[in-house]
């Protein structure tokens, strides 16, 4: 296979100048350092307000539930008559705050910003395979957003089935307010989503693959790169699942066919559906939903894997091993579906197999682990905020991973299935750990993106405070789900059962609330810092990746010379017989020196 | 108030923050900053990572001590249910050994290395001994965990029907249950939701020509005698359920257009349970909180005090009032049941004309 990149050829750098146009440069930019910026402003920043938002409106009605709130009345308006939460309207924020933190932020957001970003900057390429498809993918998913958030301005208000939409409550108008256009657009949304990450997956594959510079091996490839090209790999296969979902359901509440729908009686009349499944709908959509955990996670162990490294002054412990735990963990995550589903009613054969390949997927989730700690070991740690945030990383991947053995024994899972304890188990180990990795990579990248540094000082503070507040908020909540109670329940002071919770579901809502505060200041900080923070230097970090070889000043096909030729891996950090304790991948061997067999 | 109160806090937490910023700005004046972590700044974050670390521990020994009674992980109602409580405490455990360990290395190492200007880190990419153990040691305990685990679900899921079990069925529709008996044959008859008759208030879709029917019982509160084996059979009429019975450690989903099952047996009758000393202590601490909440429960028009019940909840997303759809369980000795069956309609005689 060529390891050159012949697309743009090392001499073809003044095809480049033509002329730009505000519209050309900053709208339908087909550069992808601007479709990073583009998708770090929309899908993480924008859509993540949104979601946030939308988890302390949820936090705040459980630990308060029924009871009148500003927030609610300024915010929701005729969903929250005096202020007081309606049910339907509390369904709804649980449905799309889980669609927008799951796909819109943590699956677009983090691998639109960083796959874009870093792919062409880190195999010495000049940009994405293809810079139309790039920019198509990108309007795509902003179409996306918009519909999503239109879905709030109907009638009968947004989808309210949960954010797995199983059908028949996402399939039938009268079971549920949410389930008519409400439910039509995130559909649409959906579908034009997964349009949009085919086309990103499918470009990010493509790069990968061939527009590597010399020397540039794939095992010479950055984790971040290896997770980033995984990622996509998983994408490709999984998405088009979802969407066929999607259609057949689409067929099944617009044209009357039977796929997902049976022997249905509702507000008084028997409909015509017969023959159809909703178990087969929710082993289509699972089978997305699974590896959808891993396109979340992936990138941030990826972009984790990076920074502890430069951070650590020190290479990657167990390169390989770290390659062969994410080609594990990505085919374990396309045959682990079913563990979702030990109680649907599927045969409970069937269920003994999940739990075993399940179980499975924790031991090269345990191998990373490890690896992060040994790569701490007799480090020099440059404890940046986004070291910070990485290591936190760790901590919350192993926290919420554990659990994870619980849920994924299905006779466990018999008596936790769908209460607080899977909410707080799948919150660390996909939503916190993933965030974590976005900011991680924020406080990282931040000067190759915008050429200027973020504050350290804030950014200290935005992970100590978020740091203990999501422990605060998941870890506790833990033992409620232990306690049985179930979750999307409006309110649990229905009955008595659960009372005992009510004061420890106030104090997680304080921490979350806290939580939300100190996003604040991380919004000011970066924002701020476009404007006004510090000029950055070409390599802050002292980092062996080829971004860092890039001028600040960003310019079309990245280098202004030649594209540099890569000699040697990533992680010569420290390397005996080097004076600096860096040694940049374009710097090659010295005389007698010997790569690394890893 | 409450919400008023909790406003007022987030707004002094955000002040707070933002003076906090401001200092941290100001501290940074003169110096020669280019926002990159220094010495001070690594000591400063490793001797953080410490007090992190202790704060993990702290909040796990706090979430014990509040809230660590776990009553549905102990005092289960059902013959599998000690099997399965102690299968989650020796996962329990596992998983606390090793949080403990991992966490403590992990934020141990980002304290004991944190930066020094000068110093060298050790060049130290690979050994293949240390992952071949750390590979190793998970895959034995896993393979333990998931063996045991594996006998266990067996054992739930696999319906031995030579027991003779009660035939029982749960009958979902939002937002509220429904159980029906086979009667003194022990067989239900056939049902689908396309023999719904409203008129005649054959609300389950019995078909009224099976002489299996005739006797079925159909009831709003679900009766079990102590000790027999009861097999469930469920059933939806509309939106995707899920039976979820926490105190006997059992769940399943009710789907429309298909007929899905679990058993177990009850081996703790209702009073029994609330004589547990346990129970009694949760349910006296419930209801010192009800006492404080009085005046809003009192509107809410609910009993102001607990009473300990078995609950059948709903546990699968069904809509509005998905919070609100829950079913008494009674579990009772043969002649109570029998005396309470004795008083139930039969399906044929509940039939209006």
């Amino acid at each position: 296979m060529s390891v050159t990149a012949e697309t743009h050829g090392h001499d073809d750098h003044d095809v480049h100048h033509h002329k730009e146009t505000f519209v050309t440069k900053y709208i339908f930019s087909q550069d992808h350092k601007m479709i990073a910026k583009q998708y770090l402003i929309t899908g993480v920043i924008i859509m993540g307000i949104i979601g946030i938002m939308m988890s302390l409106m949820i936090r705040m009605q459980i630990a308060w539930p029924e009871q009148p709130n500003v927030i609610f009345e300024a915010l929701l308006g005729k969903w929250a008559p005096g202020g007081v939460m309606d049910a339907d309207i509390y369904l709804a924020l649980v449905t799309i705050h889980g669609t927008i933190m799951v796909f819109f932020v943590l699956t677009a957001g983090l691998s639109g910003t960083f796959s874009n970003l870093l792919i062409p900057l880190q195999i010495g390429a000049r940009d994405m395979a293809s810079g139309f498809l790039n920019m198509i993918s990108y309007w795509l998913f902003f179409v996306s957003c918009v519909i999503m958030i239109l879905s709030f301005f109907v009638e009968a208000g947004p989808a309210a089935a949960g954010w797995t939409i199983y059908p028949p409550l996402s399939a039938l108008p009268m079971a549920q307010g949410g389930s008519g256009m409400g439910m039509t657009l995130w559909l649409v949304s959906m579908a034009i989503f997964i349009a949009s990450s085919l086309l990103g997956s499918l470009n990010y594959v493509v790069t990968v693959i061939n527009l590597r510079t010399k020397g540039m091996s794939m095992t010479r490839l950055p984790l971040t790169i290896w997770a980033f090209f995984v990622t996509a790999i998983i994408g490709v296969v999984s998405f088009p699942v979802l969407l066929s979902a999607a259609l057949l359901l689409i067929m099944d509440r617009s044209f009357g066919t039977s796929f997902f729908l049976s022997d249905i009686f509702i507000q008084g009349e028997v409909l015509h559906y017969q023959g159809g499944s909703p178990v087969l709908f929710e082993h289509l959509f699972w089978f997305l939903g699974h590896p959808e955990v891993y396109i979340v996670l992936l990138p941030a162990l990826g972009i984790t894997s990076e920074i502890i490294a430069t951070n650590s002054r020190k290479p990657i412990f167990g390169y390989r091993a770290m390659v062969a735990s994410i080609l594990a963990i990505a085919f374990l995550s396309t045959i682990v579906w079913g563990h979702h589903m030990f109680i649907s009613g599927m045969n409970p054969f069937l269920g003994s197999v999940f739990t075993f390949t399940t179980l499975l997927i924790a031991i090269p989730s345990a191998v990373k682990a490890f690896n992060y700690i040994t790569t701490l070991w007799k480090g020099n740690l440059q404890l940046n905020p986004a070291m910070l945030f990485s290591i936190g990383l760790v901590s919350t991947f192993i926290t919420g991973g554990l659990t994870g053995i619980i849920l994924g024994d299905s006779a466990l899972d018999i008596n936790v299935h769908d209460t607080y304890f899977v909410v707080a188990h799948f919150h660390l180990v996909m939503g916190i750990s993933a965030l974590y990795g976005v900011f991680a990579g924020i406080y990282h990248w931040f000067p190759k993106m915008f050429g200027r540094m973020m504050n350290k000082n804030l950014g200290y503070l935005h992970f100590w405070i978020t740091a203990i507040c999501a422990y605060g908020v998941f870890f506790p909540m833990h033992f409620i789900g232990m306690a049985g109670l179930p979750r999307r329940y409006y309110t649990n002071s229905n009955f008595p059962l659960f009372d005992d919770t009510t004061n420890a579901q106030g104090v997680i809502t304080i921490f979350a609330l806290i939580a939300g505060v100190a996003q604040l200041v991380f919004l000011y900080n970066f924002v701020v810092s476009i404007f006004y923070g510090k000029k950055t230097e070409q390599n802050p970090w002292k980092s062996n990746t080829l971004e860092w070889t890039a001028p600040v000043e960003h310019m079309h096909g990245n280098w202004p010379g030649a594209i540099p030729h890569v000699y040697r891996w990533p992680y010569d950090y420290s390397k005996p017989g080097h004076d600096e304790d860096f040694v940049p991948q374009n710097v090659p061997m010295k005389d007698g020196e010997e790569e690394l067999q890893h | 108030m409450t919400t008023l109160l909790i406003f007022i806090i987030v707004l002094f937490v955000a002040v707070a923050m933002w003076q906090m910023v401001k200092i941290f700005d100001l501290a940074q004046v003169g110096a020669s900053n280019n926002q990159v972590a220094t010495d001070k700044d690594n000591k400063f974050n490793g001797y953080m990572m410490i007090a992190f670390l202790i704060f993990i521990y702290a909040i796990t020994i706090a979430s014990f001590v509040y809230l660590g009674d776990l009553p549905l992980t102990s005092n289960s109602a059902s013959e599998h249910g000690p099997g399965l409580d102690s299968l989650m405490i020796i996962s329990m455990v596992v998983i606390f050994i090793v949080q403990t360990i991992t966490q403590f290395l992990l934020h141990y190492f980002a304290y004991k290395y944190k930066g020094e200007k000068g110093r060298k880190a050790l060049f130290y990419a690979d050994n293949n001994m240390l992952e071949a153990i750390w590979t190793v040691i998970p895959v034995i305990v896993l393979a333990g965990l998931i063996i045991y685990g594996l006998f266990t679900w067996n054992d739930i899921m696999n319906v031995d029907e030579s027991d003779d079990p009660m035939v029982v069925e749960l009958y979902a529709q939002q937002f509220n249950w429904k159980a029906r008996y086979g009667g003194s044959d022990n067989v239900l008859g056939k049902a689908n939701v396309r023999l719904i008759d409203l008129d005649k208030a054959n609300i389950l879709g019995v078909d009224e020509d099976d002489p299996n029917a005739q006797d079925d019982v159909i009831v709003t509160e679900l009766h079990l005698p102590k000790g027999r084996p009861v097999l469930f059979k469920m059933r939806s009429q509309d939106v995707l359920h899920s039976a979820y019975m926490p105190h006997f450690r059992a769940q399943m989903n009710c789907v429309p257009g298909m007929v899905t099952q679990f058993a177990f047996t009850p081996t703790v009758t209702t009073a029994e349970m609330r004589q547990n000393p346990d129970i009694q202590e949760k349910v006296e601490n419930i209801n010192a909180l009800r006492l404080e909440r009085k005046a809003e429960i009192d509107e809410a028009g609910q009993d102001l005090l607990y009473q300990f019940d078995y609950l059948l909840l709903c546990n699968k997303i069904c809509g509005k009032s998905h919070y609100n759809m829950q079913m008494k369980i009674v579990v009772e000795t043969q002649e109570e049941f029998d005396a309470w069956m004795k008083e139930q309609k039969t399906f044929e005689n509940s039939l209006l004309d």
